[in-house]
């Protein structure tokens, strides 16, 4: 903040003075170091005021100020001011992102439902070397790289500094590996592709010593993919004794739970919102 | 002066001393020591219980021979790390629902303070006359013991990387789960406005999940905002559905305009186990003539469940969760050990159900 109000005092001070000179270039690319010609003669101060730099030394007016590409690294107006015993000077500049060599690459969701259209969203922050911003448009590639698949790439202009695509789940289960590029960037995220809601989820019984043995088939859903183990399905029998339920995660691809029966009794079974079928199987028989 | 100060003092002590000798029940324990009457014996042990004289409550037992003092001390101080081992006895109620000349039949409440809130435990003693005195037969727990065994436990556990402080903005991270409430119905009970529904986890990994409401006046403007707090099972696993219940004291519905629903879900590390089966459900009359739904809980799996909560959802017959009612177990779960739950329901609410769901929750004393 004091330093901010210095090179204000400073610059209104060049303002009002007008003595010496400063000549940089219109425009410099991020990172490039530069050399300032200036006017007059003898000790001098030389300030530098710009994004996260203000920077302070003495030179000798007359001769070319070098700046160092480490003071230049970030895009934006900079202003360069010099004080003389005459007076002081300024002269503003503009450092400009260099050419796109990074990105940062946002991916959402990180697992989603297989064969969701659109439900994908990449989006790519194009910046240069040193974190700026890239502004002017650029071409970002981004791809999918399915595991037992082709790689699929399609080109999207940047816009302001952001390029992004709205993608679909495939319908097979796994991960995909999403990739954007551009210079030397390349940027992979992995986006894990899960069964979607459980299908003709089907129970049959069988007698276990004194219970019943009541398990799924293979849960899967509607493209065929197979429900993730841990997913919970919930057994329900209402038998004279009463209703009894159990929450089983599934385990192996199915789920099985043992219930006691007493006389005739109904099963049924759910996962989440969808329902299956309907067993009644008798306790005595 | 000088004399007034101290005698002052010495009175005040003098008064909260015997205010303090009252409160603790010694009355109560003075008239009592007789156990002239089963009604006498009865509050006379309970009252040692409550005080944690548990030398002077076994001895009045009339069945210490088929009774474990160990097995009777842990009936009210809990084991395992159930609710009981962070309750302590506040108070209690007795009746004597009949008697003779030698044995009588008592109604014993009992009111736990717990950690979780009050909890309430009912219990029909028998009282036998043993000379000039009477004294209480403590039910023995006959179920038979689990035997050492080993249980191979291999459900799934899902544990959580996240992205680290030190990573890039925009480096991979693992999305919060997807949830969705799948029913919301506002009623209106005599003193407060309730938000009840059900919630899913349609996600394939676990999901800590809470349910929140804000109440929105005529002009939208907020009038009341609260949570599910303890009424939904925070931990859902993959297609898990819990119920959740809201209450809003001292609201009317009529001054509402619209209800926002909110459900928040977090990425945690959670097991699949253990698996709580339950059994026998059935809505009921007990023996304090209120509607309960009452059943069994059956801990399938190998590890000792510490603290079951049930969570019990009612539906009327077009399938609308129609109230939420839910309530702690205060025994732990022991594997294959069946243990009786009773949750109850408003008597109103009682004769429009049509079916219900139940669910369990667990909770684990972590030191």
């Amino acid at each position: 903040m004091r330093s901010v109000l210095t090179a204000f005092i400073v610059c209104l001070f060049a303002l009002a003075a007008g003595a010496a000179e400063l000549h940089p270039p219109a425009q410099v690319t991020a990172g490039n170091s530069i050399t300032i010609a200036t006017s007059g003669s003898g000790d001098a101060t030389f300030y530098l005021i710009g994004q996260s730099v203000a920077s302070k030394r003495h030179v000798q007016a007359g001769t070319e100020i070098a700046v160092d590409s480490e003071q230049l690294e970030r895009a934006g107006i900079y202003t360069a001011i010099l004080c003389a015993s005459d007076g002081c000077a300024s002269a503003n500049f503009v450092v400009t992102p260099a050419a796109p060599n990074r990105l940062s690459f946002l991916v959402h969701p990180s697992r989603v439902p297989v064969d969701s259209p659109n439900r994908i969203s990449a989006v790519a922050f194009v910046q240069d070397n040193f974190h700026n911003f890239v502004l002017k448009s650029e071409a970002v590639k981004f791809s999918v790289l399915p595991k037992d698949g082709k790689e699929i790439s399609a080109t999207r202009n940047s816009e302001n500094g952001v390029a992004w695509v709205r993608l679909s789940s495939a319908k097979k289960e796994g991960p995909t590996r999403l990739g954007a590029e551009i210079g030397h960037a390349n940027e992979i995220r992995v986006v894990q592709q899960v069964a979607a809601d459980a299908c003709n989820l089907r129970i049959k019984a069988s007698r276990a010593k004194k219970d019943f043995l009541v398990e799924t088939d293979p849960v899967k859903d509607c493209s065929g993919n197979s429900v993730p183990d841990g997913t919970v399905v919930s057994f329900t029998k209402v038998d004279e004794a009463g209703k009894a339920t159990v929450d089983v995660p599934i385990k192996r691809g199915v789920a099985k739970v043992e219930l006691p029966v007493d006389g005739r009794a109904k099963i049924t079974v759910a996962s989440g919102v969808v329902t299956g079928n309907e067993l009644e199987v008798a306790g005595g028989q | 002066m000088k004399r007034v100060l101290p005698l002052v003092l010495a009175a005040i002590t003098v008064v909260l001393i015997v205010m303090a000798w009252f409160e603790s029940g010694g009355v109560e324990r003075h008239v009592l020591r007789s156990a002239a009457t089963p009604e006498q014996a009865t509050r006379l042990m309970l009252s040692q219980i409550q005080t944690h004289n548990f030398d002077a409550a076994y001895a009045r037992l009339a069945n210490r021979n088929d009774l474990d003092k160990n097995t009777f001390i842990h009936e009210f101080t809990g084991s395992y790390g159930s609710l009981l081992t962070i309750s302590a006895l506040e108070g209690f109620d007795v009746g004597v629902l009949h008697a003779s000349d030698q044995e009588a039949t008592v109604r014993a409440r009992l009111h736990y303070a717990t950690g979780v809130g009050p909890l309430d435990d009912t219990r029909d003693l028998t009282v036998q006359r043993t000379g000039d005195t009477w004294k209480v037969v403590w039910p023995v727990d006959t179920t038979a013991k689990l035997p050492p065994q080993v249980i191979p436990v291999n459900y799934l556990r899902w544990d959580v990387i996240s992205r680290g402080s030190g990573d890039d903005w925009g480096a991979q991270n693992v999305d919060s789960p997807q949830v969705r409430i799948v029913s919301m119905n506002a009623i209106q009970r005599p003193d407060s406005v309730v938000v009840l529904g059900e919630v899913v986890n349609e996600d394939s990994v676990p999901a800590y999940v809470n349910v929140g409401a804000t109440l929105l006046g005529p002009n939208d403007e907020e009038l009341a905002q609260e949570s599910s707090f303890d009424k939904i099972a925070h931990t859902l696993l993959p297609r898990q559905v819990s119920p959740y219940r809201i209450d809003f004291p001292n609201m009317r519905l009529e001054k509402i305009k619209n209800v926002r629903m909110e459900a928040k879900a977090l990425l945690i590390a959670a097991s699949a186990d253990p698996v709580i089966a339950i059994d026998q459900q059935k809505l009921e009359t007990d023996r304090l003539g209120r509607k309960v739904l009452s059943g069994k809980l059956t801990n399938q799996s190998g590890q000792i469940v510490s603290i079951p909560h049930v969570i019990a959802a009612y539906y009327d017959s077009n399938g609308k969760v129609i109230w939420v009612s839910d309530g702690y177990v205060a025994q732990a779960l022991l594997p294959q050990m069946p243990v009786p739950f009773a949750v109850d329901l408003p008597p109103d609410v009682a004769k429009n159900v049509q079916t219900y769901r139940v669910i369990v929750n667990h909770f684990e004393l972590t030191t």
